[in-house]
């Protein structure tokens, strides 16, 4: 081979160019081919892994969903969590502001609600303590969110790891209250007011859950609007583009900050209501389990739209819930369901690549000398 | 785009194949006739999965329980990493509809939603490990169960004084250097008591034995009781035990070369050169008394607490490469005095309070929101462990420990 020759004429074997827009039907296609290939590439990784029937493998999936009326429930109660804190963090990300601390918002606004519950008893009418549960929650979780935001706005400090250090502070002040409130240091609070109810959000239409989740609908439909159509929206999408743009065009960006974390914090304060008040009666350092990190991945994968926030919240929802299900049915370890959630996701982001750049291989008569 | 629509096909149809494919594999169905009868479905709810000592030590006992009585895995089902929240309601409710007839739940913070559970299905049995409420709800089908496992503590003790002894004669440390470090998760009674009764088993046989006790607040996290334990380690501690469930601590102890007393499973395979003893509660016996129960239509007692006699409360192997001389002998000894009741771990001889011996202790026995003490624990010149009710109510500190 001549050495010489080939440097004058060298081309990569492959590069990357920005596509254009590619046509909507067609995106969809490659996002639908890439969650079969996903789970072709899960059905050799079960088979490899286990030896087990990978279709047995997906039915236990769907199953553990769909299976009952009460998986069906349970399915729709983890989405509008999942959501509800994805609503949340999805303004502060169009800002570019990287609110990690959903986490920390979502449990202090669960602190204040138990507070409020271990306090109050059944000293109020139930509709009074669930008000004033709900206001507590929501500040709490203003104040949580406030705290990086005005550092961020007056003095540029770094909101990520701002915002990570508070949810360290936020599960030290729960492990502290569920101290000083079980003296028995078992570190466990167990249903709060299990035979009075109170401060329990009622079931309606005698459907457990059905309260979170028309909370949860109504809010996204709100925040859809809020962020496409409304004018604070657009000053978050200004804000998130270029702070420059912002200022140049008169936006106020301390101002849009400060008033989006609040948003931002307020709203997680709700999913920590949601999910004492309407859900789990008690409050424990785990009350929101990585939610506050999974929605952001909710938010990304959705480009910031809550309507497709339905669908990605959905999407992880069903992993994690047929991941359970698997590891009973199957016997196999939950490790074995993330791998395969963690294959999936990974082709979701990986088609989006293939969405938005094109590859260019060295073309093949050059190849052929 | 016909590039595009090649792969896309070639993708689709490997995707076709692959499932007719699988779908070749009928799974076939074991078929019933075995001992404890076809009738029984038991579902287990564990905290955490086989990564925790802790769940794998009930997670084991079920599937050694399901080959004796020659159950179905259809008829076992497990479900992992549940944690103490409405996702235990939620999983106990699943479980009621995959047919489950009587469901176990491993942690002490899912007592509260299973004792809810048990009220909105009646006709399915509801049994939990280490609670303390239902020797007073007198809920029909909601049971607690647990184990007298503060004397197997005192016989890893025993071991473990032991092994001071022999340190102590070897001259590798001094008499008042024999300082034991305990890795314990939560301050509360289950933990005390176990500490207590290891280090009162030490003392029997090892007088100056002392105990520093180090919290992680946390039942399961690798990094902080390994933390914890080679902190004990620098801080003079020449001999480890934890009540924590993750192998942090026995491996701490392997690197650094300091003897190690475990929990629930024997840790001879993390530490070969320092793992010493375990003791561990069994709990197939429990598991076969309510299989065999709801096959045979009979009820399933109310607080179960299980004993060395019922094979419940156990010790694991004993290392004889770690283990000091006569270890096994002392051992075997001192278990037939337990037995024979001639011996009480928590006997007001062995132990002061600041001093002074005691003669009287309330204990919060039954439960109620305000934590009172209720009920008077000493009598017969000793404290009456597990037997008021079956979960441990110990929570004295006595003379000789320090909490860190």
């Amino acid at each position: 081979m001549n050495n010489s020759l080939k440097k004058n004429t060298h081309e990569p074997f492959l590069h990357i160019t920005k596509r254009g827009e590619m046509p909507i039907a067609k995106a969809w296609i490659v996002r639908l081919a890439a969650i079969a290939a996903s789970l072709l590439v899960s059905a050799a990784v079960i088979v490899l892994l286990t030896g087990y029937n990978p279709i047995q493998v997906f039915k236990a999936m769907f199953s553990g969903n769909f299976g009952s009326l009460s998986k069906v429930r349970t399915l729709f109660q983890n989405i509008a969590m999942l959501l509800c804190i994805s609503l949340a963090v999805t303004p502060a990300f169009k800002m570019k502001f990287w609110n990690l601390g959903a986490e920390g918002q979502v449990l202090v606004g669960g602190l204040a609600s138990a507070a409020c519950m271990f306090y109050l008893k059944d000293s109020l009418p139930n509709i009074a303590l669930i008000l004033i549960m709900f206001v507590a929650s929501i500040l709490s979780g203003i104040v949580w969110g406030l705290i990086p935001a005005v550092f961020k706005a007056k003095w540029n400090a770094n909101e990520t790891l701002f915002t990570l250090m508070m949810n360290y502070v936020a599960i030290q002040l729960v492990s502290f209250f569920i101290m000083l409130w079980v003296p028995s240091g078992s570190s466990v609070m167990g249903l709060i007011n299990a035979d009075s109810r109170a401060g329990w959000l009622p079931n309606i239409f005698g459907q457990k859950y059905l309260l979170n989740i028309l909370i949860v609908a109504v809010l996204t439909a709100v925040m859809y609007f809020y962020l496409k159509s409304s004018k604070q929206g657009y000053e978050i999408a200004v804000v998130g583009e270029s702070e420059n743009t912002a200022k140049y065009i008169g936006i106020n960006v301390k101002k849009v900050i400060i008033r989006t974390m609040t948003i931002s914090g307020g709203l997680c304060g709700l999913a920590g209501f949601l999910l004492v008040s309407g859900t789990n009666h008690t409050v424990t350092k785990e009350l929101a389990g990585g939610m506050g990190f999974t929605a952001v991945m909710v938010s990304w994968l959705a480009k910031f739209n809550p309507l497709v926030m339905v669908l990605t919240s959905f999407l992880i929802v069903f992993l994690q819930r047929g991941a359970g299900e698997i590891a009973t049915v199957c016997r196999l370890n939950e490790s074995v369901s993330d791998i395969l959630t963690g294959i999936i996701i990974f082709f979701i982001i990986g088609s989006e690549f293939f969405i938005n750049y094109k590859i260019n291989f060295k073309s093949k008569h050059k190849e052929e000398k | 785009m016909k590039k595009f629509v090649k792969v896309l096909a070639i993708v689709l149809a490997v995707a076709l194949v692959a499932t007719l494919a699988a779908c070749g594999n009928k799974d076939k169905d074991a078929d019933g006739g075995n001992k404890a009868g076809n009738s029984v479905k038991i579902g287990l709810i564990c905290l955490h999965d086989e990564n925790s000592t802790y769940d794998a030590n009930f997670i084991n006992a079920l599937k050694a329980a399901q080959q004796e009585l020659d159950l179905t895995d259809d008829q076992v089902l497990i479900k992992t990493n549940i944690p103490e929240s409405d996702a235990c309601y939620t999983a106990a409710e699943e479980l009621v509809e995959a047919g489950c007839n009587v469901i176990f739940a491993d942690s002490f913070g899912h007592e509260t939603y299973i004792l809810q559970a048990a009220k909105d299905f009646p006709e399915v049995q509801f049994c939990h490990a280490t609670g303390t409420m239902a020797h007073t709800e007198n809920i029909a089908n909601f049971h607690n169960a647990f184990a007298n496992i503060y004397e197997g503590r005192f016989l890893a003790g025993v071991a473990a004084g032991m092994k001071l002894n022999e340190m102590i004669e070897s001259g590798k440390i001094s008499e008042e250097k024999a300082v034991i470090g305990y890795v314990g998760a939560f301050p509360y009674a289950e933990v005390k008591s176990g500490y207590t009764s290891f280090f009162l088993g030490a003392r029997s046989v090892c007088e100056t034995a002392t105990m520093k006790v180090a919290y992680t607040n946390s039942w399961f996290d690798i990094a902080l009781e390994r933390e914890a334990a080679l902190n004990l380690i620098n801080n003079g501690c020449v001999l480890i035990s934890q009540h924590a469930d993750s192998e942090g601590a026995p491996k701490a102890c392997e690197e650094k070369g300091v003897p190690n007393v475990a929990y629930n499973i024997s840790t001879i395979s993390m530490g070969p050169n320092t793992a010493l003893i375990s003791s561990k509660i069994n709990w197939a016996p429990y598991f076969k008394l309510i299989c065999n129960a709801i096959a045979n239509g009979e009820e399933i007692p109310t607080d179960y607490c299980g004993t060395i006699k019922d094979g419940m409360v156990e010790l694991t192997e004993l290392n004889e490469k770690v283990a000091a001389e006569g270890t096994k002998e002392k051992i075997d000894a001192v278990k037939a005095d337990l037995e024979a009741g001639k011996l009480h771990v928590f006997s007001t001889d062995a132990f002061a309070v600041k001093g002074e011996k005691l003669t009287t202790y309330k204990a919060d026995v039954n439960t109620d929101e305000a934590f009172t003490p209720d009920t008077e624990v000493i009598s017969d010149g000793y404290f009456h462990e597990s037997e008021y009710r079956s979960a441990p109510y110990f929570d004295i500190l006595i003379d000789g420990i320090t909490e860190m």
